[in-house]
């Protein structure tokens, strides 16, 4: 199962996003109130280091463990960005969650969270039914 | 301090979730980001002849497994590593949020807000379904969440994520600062 080593990448993810307690709705609160460092930290030196591991990647011409070229997908600029971007900051406010701590809080044992995570997705869908009357 | 119980600094936290990029890039070309799974999970159970989910979405299923392994991290860390401890925030937020009239302090999120029970309410309505359905909606039509654009996308310096996490920002703060306190007292 060529899948598997995505699947432990998972796990650690999960298991980092709980530990850092990125997962609870208190920590969000703290960040979009300015009274603490604490998710600032996380986000600003997460950036820095993946920033610095795709610089060296790039330097060293490092391939990946099958020996292809690494590829980095270029995100063109929409006005998605700007309007989905808006709606999912709203919305990240109000749960205390984005994507990933959503996952983990169900992982976590937040039944409820699964409520949640099934209206994410049906919010999914709904943008894939109304995608062409949007402004992108 | 024992690594396994206690909760980890930022300055933990932070650089390991950075050497996602790097990791999955070299596990297989693939880019970090959390929010796709969503669209595929639409792809394989309800595409409904909509275009946007008719594709071969098993090229993408890495993702799904990927996802599996969060929920399944979050399982290890909560149950075997106090993962959902009661978080220590600044007082000053507690103090704020008691105020506005939160309640349960006493794990990774407030009880009262979220459970099952209070899905019967209106304030629960909106905390668990409209959150999540903005959660959902935001993402997809942004092209990315926290992972895809904050993380993956302004690592790779890529203006078009820059522009959606300042987007994210700006939602949020205007979310917490003028329209939450008034949810939160429903």
């Amino acid at each position: 199962m060529r899948n598997i080593k995505f699947l432990l990448a998972g796990v650690v993810f999960g298991i980092i996003l709980v530990k850092s307690q990125v997962i609870s709705w208190f920590r969000i609160q703290e960040m979009f109130r300015l009274q603490a460092f604490h998710m600032y930290g996380i986000i600003g030196s997460a950036i820095a280091v993946g920033m610095i591991s795709i610089l060296l990647l790039k330097r060293f011409n490092v391939k990946t463990i099958n020996g292809e070229p690494i590829e980095i997908p270029k995100k063109r600029f929409t006005w998605g960005n700007v309007w989905g971007g808006l709606i999912f900051g709203l919305g990240w406010a109000i749960t205390g969650a984005c994507p990933g701590p959503l996952y983990a809080l169900l992982g976590s044992g937040f039944w409820v969270i699964g409520v949640t995570l099934l209206s994410a997705i049906l919010g999914t869908w709904v943008y894939g039914l109304v995608r062409d009357r949007l402004p992108h | 301090m024992n690594w396994i119980t206690q909760p980890w600094p930022w300055c933990i936290a932070g650089p390991l979730i950075g050497l996602m990029v790097p990791a999955l890039l070299l596990l297989g070309n693939k880019p970090f980001g959390i929010s796709s799974s969503l669209r595929h999970i639409c792809a394989v159970c309800v595409p409904a002849r909509i275009p946007f989910f008719n594709y071969d979405w098993k090229r993408e299923s890495w993702n799904l497994f990927f996802v599996a392994g969060v929920i399944l991290g979050g399982f290890i860390a909560a149950y075997y590593m106090q993962g959902a401890d009661p978080v220590k925030i600044n007082p000053q937020t507690t103090a704020l949020l008691k105020q506005e009239g939160v309640k349960d302090f006493s794990t990774l999120v407030p009880t009262d807000i979220f459970s099952l029970d209070a899905l019967a309410t209106l304030r629960g309505l909106i905390f668990v379904v409209l959150g999540g359905f903005m959660v959902g909606f935001g993402t997809r039509y942004a092209d990315g969440c926290t992972s895809g654009h904050s993380i993956m996308g302004i690592s790779t310096l890529q203006w078009p994520s820059m522009v959606a996490t300042c987007c994210f920002m700006i939602g949020g703060f205007a979310m917490t600062w003028f329209i939450l306190p008034y949810l939160i007292k429903l």
